[in-house]
């Protein structure tokens, strides 16, 4: 069976729809593709974006417009920034991620999903495949940085053997071995960051979001963050930064998505400058 | 269908939100196992009461007259067929010479008796004395002892027997009517003490939210903490109320039964908490899973 080709929306619609055909169990088509599909896997064979937004617009019900018109492609394994003003509209696109709100207008894909199609009960199993890092932590205070980690393989129901296997492993990877008994409050902004890390990591996820994970950190612990994030992104997990941090956009050199009062103006490699000096209206 | 570890897990978080929500878990305890105290009190007044109505109701009875010439066959005859009804408890059968012997040594001087000789002036005074289980069925069962021929006369004790149904209505009555009340007293203060707990969390509520929790993981713990406040506050009552059982229970029985009687006896306290005990812990852990779940479609709907 031959897979469209190219990146035309078109293109993609006609793969989720073979997708989707794969996955409803049809026998007949089982045998003549000859072997079953998981998510990753069907991502990798045919390079299907993971976040997808078509024509996505958002009014609150004040009326105000947050976004307007905006689509956005973002395959797998890519490092993307958002950046823009406040208000501009990018924690409006975080939100449309998570499935935290509906778009008024427009479809959102995330991680082989139409999110308007999702029932209330599908929401939790579809953010498992998420992993969401915010500016303020939002650790549970009231729990060790181990417990704080292996909560989050608690809420999926993992084994016990396993949340033992994984937790210390997700610590080691973030250089918090050693603090696995400590309380958030005994920490500082950017070890406490790097817990929020380790816990969103440690379902493996197939998308990072990192709403302003650098928002309350000295530039020291910002770029120890963002150099683990960079690590992340090499291991294979797509990673969407939401920053107003220029210094570190700029210096990154990775795909940077601007946005101004709810439009996207500018969608390039090159850091925050570079768009900047292209598209002097930002 | 959650696996046994998350139950074990929300088992375990349940049991951490009482100890994190201390104060509020000590006064739904408190407030829970007073309620649970009084209802004990009067479940205790309510059981002993229709323990001594019982008694009475079976001292209560009806006594049958019959015609002048009916003979000891017939009276036989009648007993067996009195027997026969559901609301009787006994049968007891007065020939004339014993009516005639407890009329001589409660009525009569020495002198006024030697003066009848051997003469039975209540020769035709054979009686029957029924003895009602329910002296609700008294009526019915006097209507129909008159309906039966040869029966001359049916004397019964009616007002005493009105007068035990109303008692035994009025503490029914008022014992439900304080028991609805405590029980939304509870019910309020374990809502209270949950919303609470809700409010306190939403923070990690909505984390859990994001970061793919079921419903039931989220709810599941919260249950566990209001059915152990419920559990807890039925316990505490229950050690309380058979102490206190016992040590009166055994002062009346030393003291009192000697002056008074054996109708002043309390209920074996085995008897009692027999079902005193599953009873409490139904309504302790009922009132908890109630005020949780009321709560948690409030609370977590505005959170949503």
């Amino acid at each position: 069976m031959l897979m469209p080709e190219g990146d035309g929306k078109d293109a993609f619609r006609l793969r989720h729809f073979l997708y989707f055909c794969r996955r409803a169990g049809n026998k007949e088509r089982k045998k003549t593709l000859g072997k079953r599909y998981d998510l990753e896997s069907q991502l990798k064979d045919i390079d299907m974006p993971v976040i997808l937004f078509e024509n996505v617009s958002k009014e609150y019900q004040s009326g105000i417009p947050a976004l307007k018109n905006v689509n956005i492609e973002i395959r797998k394994g890519e490092f993307v920034f958002i950046v823009g003003n406040s208000g501009s509209g990018k924690s409006t696109l975080i939100k449309l991620m998570l499935k935290e709100i509906k778009p008024t207008s427009g479809r959102v894909y995330v991680a082989g999903k139409l999110l308007e199609k999702l029932r209330s009960w599908q929401v939790a199993k579809f953010r498992r495949k998420l992993g969401i890092v915010f500016q303020d932590f939002r650790l549970l205070p009231d729990r060790s940085v181990f417990e704080n980690v292996a909560f989050a393989q608690h809420v999926i129901e993992a084994p016990a053997r396993e949340v033992r296997r994984q937790t210390p492993r997700m610590l080691a990877l973030v250089g918090l071995s050693e603090k696995a008994k400590a309380m958030p409050k005994e920490l500082s902004g950017g070890e406490q960051q790097r817990v929020a890390l380790a816990r969103a990591l440690v379902n493996n996820p197939v998308i990072l979001l990192a709403d302003e994970p650098t928002g309350n950190l000295d530039p020291k612990n910002s770029w120890e963050i963002m150099r683990l994030l960079e690590d992340i992104n090499r291991r294979g997990t797509t990673v969407v930064v939401v920053t107003h941090n220029r210094e570190i956009v700029d210096e990154m050199q990775k795909r940077v998505i601007t946005v101004k009062n709810g439009i996207i103006v500018s969608d390039q490699k090159g850091g925050y400058a570079y768009a900047k000096n292209k598209y002097s209206s930002i | 269908m959650p696996r046994i570890s998350t139950v074990v897990y929300s088992i375990g978080q349940g049991g951490k939100n009482l100890r994190r929500n201390r104060m509020f878990s000590l006064a739904s305890i408190g407030t829970m196992a007073a309620c649970l105290f009084l209802f004990g009190i009067f479940y205790f007044l309510l059981q002993n009461l229709q323990y001594a109505i019982k008694g009475a109701e079976t001292n209560v009875g009806v006594t049958v007259f019959f015609d002048e010439g009916t003979d000891v066959v017939r009276i036989a005859q009648i007993r067996e067929e009195i027997e026969k009804r559901s609301e009787v408890a006994y049968v007891n059968y007065i020939s004339a010479e014993e009516a005639w012997e407890r009329y001589r040594e409660t009525s009569l001087s020495e002198e006024q008796a030697k003066s009848f000789g051997e003469d039975n002036p209540l020769e035709n005074s054979a009686s029957l004395e029924v003895h009602t289980s329910d002296v609700t069925a008294q009526d019915a069962l006097v209507r129909y002892i008159e309906s039966i021929p040869q029966v001359r006369l049916v004397n019964d004790s009616k007002e005493l027997a009105d007068m035990l149904s109303s008692i035994n209505r009025a503490v029914s009555i008022v014992t439900t009517v304080i028991i609805a009340i405590l029980a939304a007293v509870a019910v309020f203060l374990i809502s209270t003490t949950i919303s609470t707990g809700v409010s306190i969390r939403a923070q990690e509520i909505s984390i859990m939210k994001l970061i793919g929790a079921t419903d039931f993981f989220i709810e599941a713990p919260y249950f566990v903490e209001g059915i152990l406040l419920g559990a807890i506050g039925a316990v505490i009552p229950l050690v309380l109320l058979n102490v206190i059982y016992r040590r009166i229970s055994g002062y009346i029985t030393e003291r009192l039964v000697s002056v008074l009687g054996r109708g002043t006896m309390l209920l074996d306290s085995g008897q009692v908490f027999a079902t005193l005990i599953p009873l409490s812990l139904a309504i302790g852990i009922g009132i908890g899973a109630l005020g949780t779940w009321v709560t948690l479609k409030k609370q977590l709907r505005k959170l949503h």
